[in-house]
């Protein structure tokens, strides 16, 4: 399992997660858990994915997802699951 | 199951509070490249050290894409030079071609800063020791990346009176020595007492003989992190006030801890420690000052400001150390004047002394540092203020340093521009009395009584 948690951030519009889903879905990475909420009128989603399938290198799926997030006008994050368990769970 | 609250908080740290690891210092020992001939002493350094840090860089930007975490600096750490090169090298001459060898590594391997160009001379100075601590001045002048840091005293051996004489001297023949570039030389240059074997940053990094043949040893940092958590509980008592900053620096070591393990398995390098250093920089909410100010003090410098700082200090260890498997360097609140632009504020209104921060230097780490002072400093002058520091880390057990720029050509009221990470800073002045009978005595100060614990 190589999981990976991405975010989406910005301004709230028809298709974000059905654009970056497909592309996930395109690339082999499973999602195991999504969540959304809005935080000041700006939208934010979380998804965990499992990459363990995907083909392209860590640095090619998170560049090519912040290029979709930039073509919506959002900010789309790749980020490795354990900085976060590791700042949120002892 | 980590949840999006978390997530979002994680990522508004390293968005909007400055949140990063400070720095990957790979040490390096360097006591294998002795030799007695002085080209094949560099060629040997210049090998083993693009050898092992080939791919430091690298490594530290493949980490911080995947983490999404800034990694500011990559450096490297090497055994104190006086120690490799004490065969080989004759004149002080001699030694500055060690410190090209070593620029032209830290260049090819693509770091910023290297540091070791040290003499560890608490008790007494090698023929070795001293040609080095001569050639500083002209080393720092002509390169461009190296650090050099002399440590002059310790709590077991007392302080060696006749190197702080000396290096009263070489600031200020630094300073005259780089004064186009506002005496920038200096700002390399640290003197040291009690100086750690593990220190990650810069300029008093070096890679002591304690220390394996090569390991990872990590700085954090999150001054702007720790401003903001505390922006959210105005006026609670003392004990949220410690709760606040403890889970804080947990958190922001337990990134460093992550950082350090991948980077040490990536290497193939042993990791060593964090060091739970609160680390300034010239951005704006990124200051250990505006910390004070946050506590309740209206300026850094201000009455209470040595007392907060002791309770940040102290905090900041309490939350980290459970959050690292290994802690040490320096771990403590750091207080640059240029590199924080709350303490540039608090100078520049009048509020933050010279001798507060002195005063401040006894219960944080690590002590005067890149303070301006004016360039017609006698050298005497400059030695007090660095016994000053070595007494107040001898007695209290702690490292200190002394990192001052008397800046050749500027006074009072000028400011001095070092550019990036060094920040700028406001020319301070310094007590007129002298101190030169006192600096002007041989031998050393013995160790305190506290110290023989055997």
């Amino acid at each position: 399992m190589n999981r990976t948690i991405i975010t989406v951030v910005g301004k709230d519009a028809v298709g974000i997660i059905a654009k970056v889903c497909t592309y996930l879905a395109e690339n082999q990475a499973n999602i195991l858990d999504i969540s959304q909420t809005i935080v000041q009128e700006y939208f934010n989603m979380m998804m965990i994915v499992d990459l363990s399938k995907v083909g392209k290198s860590f640095e090619v799926l998170a560049g090519e997802l912040a290029d979709i997030g930039l073509s919506m006008g959002v900010q789309v994050k790749c980020q490795r699951e354990e900085i976060f368990d590791k700042m949120h769970r002892i | 199951m980590i949840n999006i609250y978390e997530v979002l908080e994680t990522n508004q740290m390293i968005e909007q509070e400055n949140l990063d690891v400070r720095t990957i210092t790979m040490g390096i020992s360097l006591l294998d490249c002795a030799d007695a001939d002085v080209d094949v002493l560099c060629r040997k350094i210049y090998d083993k050290i693009t050898r092992l840090a080939k791919d430091l860089v690298k490594t530290g930007e493949d980490i911080s894409k995947e983490y999404g975490i800034p990694i500011v600096n990559k450096r490297v750490s090497i055994t104190p030079i006086s120690l490799v090169g004490g065969a080989a090298c004759h004149t002080p001459e001699d030694y500055v071609k060690v410190a090209h060898a070593l620029d032209r590594a830290a260049k090819e391997v693509g770091i910023n800063f290297l540091g070791g160009y040290s003499a560890v001379v608490s008790k007494g100075m090698t023929r070795s020791d001293e040609l080095l601590i001569r050639s500083i001045p002209q080393a720092l002048a002509e390169t461009e990346r190296i650090c050099s840091s002399v440590n002059v005293g310790s709590t077991k051996t007392g302080i060696n009176m006749d190197a702080v004489r000396l290096m009263g001297e070489i600031v200020l023949e630094t300073a005259r020595r780089t004064k186009e570039k506002d005496s920038l030389g200096c700002a390399k240059l640290v003197v040291l007492c009690n100086a750690p074997d593990d220190n990650p940053f810069m300029a008093g990094a070096f890679h002591g003989v304690s220390e394996p043949d090569a390991v990872i040893n990590v700085g954090v940092s999150g001054p702007g992190v720790v401003k903001h958590a505390l922006s959210q509980i105005r006026g609670a008592s003392f004990e949220v006030l410690c709760e606040t900053i403890k889970r804080t620096a947990f958190k922001i070591t337990r990134v460093g801890q992550l950082v350090a393990q991948e980077a040490s398995r990536r290497l193939g390098v042993p990791f060593g420690i964090i060091d739970l250093s609160l680390a300034p920089t010239p951005a704006v909410g990124d200051s250990v000052a505006e910390i004070l100010e946050e506590i309740g003090l209206e300026r850094a410098g201000a009455p209470g400001t040595t007392a907060a700082l002791a309770l940040l200090n102290d905090q900041v260890k309490k939350g980290g150390v459970m959050a690292s498997s290994y802690v040490g360097g320096l771990s403590g609140a750091f207080i640059p004047v240029s590199e924080d632009q709350g303490m540039i504020d608090a100078v520049e209104c009048g509020a933050l002394t010279l001798e507060k921060l002195e005063a401040m230097t006894c219960v944080c780490s690590v002590g005067l540092d890149m303070i301006a002072i004016p360039g017609d400093t006698p050298a005497t002058t400059i030695s007090g203020i660095i016994a000053d520091e070595a007494a107040i880390g001898m007695v209290n057990q702690k490292t200190t340093a002394v990192r001052i720029i008397p800046v050749i050509g500027k006074t009072v009221g000028d400011t001095v521009e070092f550019g990036g990470l060094l920040g700028y800073a406001p020319v301070m002045p310094v007590n007129a009395f002298g101190c030169d009978a006192f600096v002007g005595r041989v031998g050393r100060i013995p160790a305190p009584i506290h110290s023989f614990k055997n």
